[in-house]
């Protein structure tokens, strides 16, 4: 490779807690890779697979969704919605072809700012060492030229 | 054909130090669907607004995207700017390159592409945005306050006074709650009947409020300024129009042994009552279960007595429905059943008795006729031990919280028992004292310096009988022995908990509780009255322990909240709502069980004969609070949430 590798990652995030973690990282100015582009979902629980698979598709190396803490959810129970679709998801994880690593979940406040930037921080470095994710991105290929999506 | 407009924001050197907004307005200009991309030092200023309406004019924009700071910060200024020349406010988005993107990196051409992704994928979102209005819900301007004690009285006498019907429901016969049993009242010392009889007058006699005694909210369903209460009215056997208050059933009533429950037992009743002298409404119930008649259909003696014919042994009870705009919990509290501490041997010794047993003895209308006499014989006691925290800050056996108000109390039990009886000693065990609000602690220091109050700061490990005195077994830690007292009286300062169906009424109704059964407010600091459940309020000690004066401002900011709500016939709300396709909804109701606010309901598909072709599902947009919990669930893609649909989503994941 003659450039070194930049991943790029997708975040879903709910309004409520994550965006807002993230918002609080950017006010108190911490510093973090800036390999990540953040999708604003209402709530976890709004997150659908699809979503995931269609980052993945799109080109992702890596794929994060993060919500409020669990009792924490704005809507009440989003989060928790979420995080079984997520156990769910997992088991079919090897069906889809995505290894496991490529997928993270996670819980950050609208208070972990710092939480917030040294997740990313840890993604990128680890997505890194995992290399790019490209299976899918061949396949979007094929799609792309028949899709109007 | 979609026609957007970017404005890239410098937020003077905020982003464009970071971001090279030159490169940023090029790409962009060059998006499909971009009719004009404009950088300015500040968008959101005037000029900066005008710039934007100005825009949205001049180019007949469908859609408009900010690259600025985050939506959490202007969305609104934005949208405001938007309607303001005439484009739909939902048509657009912010695309935070502050707080996301310019502050966080420090690379100026990571940074620069970053922000072109994100306004990139905004502009693909927009295009696919829909035009939404805000959603009008009517306003029902009729307030249900749930609980007669203080609290509900002055939340009751606070909406009425500013022109709402209330409802103002008590399960007891008479209203009035626990502050009716009180003698006198920290820290002022005036008698609690005094300053509340004429509140619960002012509150039966108000043209705007509904009192319904001996009634209890079954069943409550809606939503804010929706909700519709079935109210359960036991049957009184006493007709309320015609009685006049006078008493005479009560005096003729032949069954005069039952344990008054309002008096907690230090006297008698009859099996047709009122609950005490002062009641409101003054008109007496009968007790089924005591009753001579409805035990052995004979007696009716109450019925001979009553001069008016008021007396109905056919009365039934009755369930109303009503309909409210909000509610106000107010349902109090209860005592802590003290016989978990059997070491002070309450429930054994006759004298050994609850502030609130004192409270009665120590109040005019009580059974002594505010005499301070021992419940075994009736003397006077020269001697009596208070007992603090009986119950409360000790996870071990009693409750982990401090129950606020025993302090005051006691300071308050030692001041009235030296007053009433010259020459008294009053022996005060306490863990800390914790005087803290208006003129308490001088009130505290009161009782000490003033009225000769010991206090032994130390916990009691026993009380015992001997020799027909109470023998208080403790510790004075200051002094580090072990002391005994010999008494006549002991009284215990039980914690205050909360009502024994507290969480079974709170599932009823629907909001939260804690892991004690007091109710949850949204935010301890910043929304303490309101509960998470939208248009249902708090106020009193069913939310946590509290005194008179603490319960009645609560008290009076639900009040404020409710009148807030019914200053307008018609409530705004966000258009963020889910809605169903009908003709691909197979009724499998995915939906309904991950809906957390019960907003999907099932809707019939008839044909035009009226013959059932399908059962859908139906978002009520007034209760859907936008989660999109239900989208996610759906199989067939039926069910989408405004503002954040499934087209908006995957346009955005596709331009990133």
């Amino acid at each position: 490779m003659s450039e070194p590798f930049e991943p790029k990652i997708v975040a879903f995030v709910c309004t409520y807690c994550t965006y807002a973690g993230a918002d609080l990282a950017g006010t108190s100015r911490l510093k973090y890779a800036p390999n990540v582009r953040i999708v604003r979902l209402p709530c976890t629980g709004r997150i659908s697979p699809m979503f995931i698979l269609k980052a993945l598709q799109k080109g992702a190396d890596t794929v994060l969704v993060s919500g409020c803490h669990p009792g924490d959810c704005h809507f009440t129970a989003g989060n928790y919605h979420a995080r079984r679709r997520w156990t769910v998801f997992r088991a079919l994880l090897a069906f889809t072809g995505i290894p496991e690593e490529r997928i993270r979940f996670s819980w950050v406040s609208a208070a972990e700012g710092a939480k917030f930037a040294e997740m990313i921080n840890d993604i990128t470095d680890e997505t890194r060492k995992l290399g790019p994710f490209t299976q899918y991105q061949e396949l979007q290929k094929v799609i792309e030229t028949q899709s109007s999506y | 054909m979609a026609k957007i407009g970017v404005f890239v924001c410098h937020c003077g050197e905020n982003i464009a130090s970071k971001v090279d907004t030159g490169i940023l307005v090029k790409s962009l200009s060059d998006h499909p669907g971009v009719e004009i991309c404009q950088e300015y030092k500040y968008f959101c200023s005037d000029p900066g607004q005008e710039t934007v309406k100005r825009a949205i004019r001049e180019h007949k924009l469908t859609g408009v995207v900010v690259a600025a700071c985050s939506p959490r910060m202007h969305e609104v200024t934005f949208r405001k700017a938007c309607a303001e020349a005439g484009l739909n406010p939902y048509m657009l988005e912010l695309a935070n390159i502050r707080e996301q993107c310019s502050w966080v990196h420090s690379e100026k051409d990571q940074a620069t592409s970053k922000a072109i992704e994100i306004t990139r994928s905004l502009v693909e979102k927009v295009k696919r945005n829909n035009e939404l209005k805000p959603i009008s819900v009517p306003v029902t301007r009729r307030a249900l306050v749930i609980g007669g004690g203080i609290a509900g009285i002055q939340a009751a006498l606070d909406i009425a006074g500013a022109g709402r019907e209330v409802v103002l429901v008590e399960r007891e016969p008479s209203i009035g709650g626990h502050m009716s049993q009180l003698s006198e009242t920290f820290p002022t010392l005036d008698c609690s009947q005094c300053i509340l009889t004429p509140r619960m007058v002012e509150a039966i006699q108000h043209p705007k409020i509904t009192v319904m005694t001996y009634s209890e909210v079954e069943e409550v369903e809606g939503y804010i300024g929706n909700f519709t209460a079935k109210i359960r009215k036991k049957a009184r056997y006493v007709d309320m129009d015609k009685c006049t208050g006078c008493g005479d059933c009560i005096q003729k009533c032949p069954v005069k042994k039952i344990s008054n429950e309002f008096e907690l037992g230090l006297s008698n009743r009859t099996a047709i009552y009122t609950p005490f002298a002062q009641a409101v409404p003054n008109v007496p119930v009968i007790d089924k279960s005591r009753c001579t008649y409805f035990k052995n259909g004979k007696c009716k003696i109450c019925e001979k007595s009553c001069q008016i014919d008021a007396i109905d042994f056919e009365q039934q009870e009755s369930v109303e429905t009503i309909e409210f705009g909000a509610i106000v919990v107010a349902t109090g509290f209860q005592i802590q059943d003290t016989s978990v501490y059997g070491e002070y041997g309450y429930g054994k010794y006759k004298d050994v008795i609850t502030g609130l047993h004192f409270e009665r003895l120590a109040s005019a209308s009580g059974p002594t006729a505010g005499k301070i006499q021992r419940p075994s014989d009736g003397k006077e006691p020269e001697t009596v031990v208070f007992i603090q925290c009986a119950g409360s800050r000790d996870p071990s056996k009693g409750v982990k919280y401090c129950s606020k108000i025993c302090c005051m109390y006691t300071a308050k039990h030692a001041m009235l028992y030296t007053h009433k009886h010259h020459g008294s000693n009053s022996k005060i065990f306490y863990m800390d004292i914790r005087a803290a609000g208006k003129g308490y602690d001088e009130f505290t220091r009161r009782a000490i310096e003033e009225d000769g109050a010991d206090y032994l700061r130390g916990r009691v490990s026993k009380v015992f009988e001997e020799n027909g005195k109470l023998i208080v077994r403790g510790v004075d830690t200051l002094l580090g022995k072990p002391v005994e007292v010999k008494a006549d009286m002991v009284v215990l300062a039980t914690a205050m908990v909360p009502q024994p169906d507290a969480k079974n009424f709170a599932k009823r109704i629907g909001i939260g509780y804690d892991e004690y059964g007091f109710y949850n407010e949204a935010h301890l600091k910043l929304r303490p009255v309101e509960t998470a459940k939208a248009g249902i309020y708090l106020c009193g000690a069913c939310q946590s322990p509290k005194d008179i004066p603490d319960s009645v401002s609560q008290a009076s900011a639900a009040a404020a909240k409710v009148l807030g709500l019914f200053s307008r016939e018609q409530l705004e709300r966000e258009p963020v709502v889910a809605a169903v396709g009908e003709s691909t909804c197979a009724g499998c109701w995915g939906c309904v069980y991950a809906c957390p606010y019960n907003a999907i309901e099932k809707k019939d598909i008839t044909d035009r004969n009226g013959n059932l072709i399908k059962q859908v599902a139906s978002v009520n947009p007034g209760l859907c609070q936008g989660c999109g919990t239900c989208v996610t669930f759906c199989r067939s893609n039926s069910i989408d949430l405004a503002g954040f649909t499934e087209k908006q989503i995957f346009a955005e994941v596709m331009a990133l």
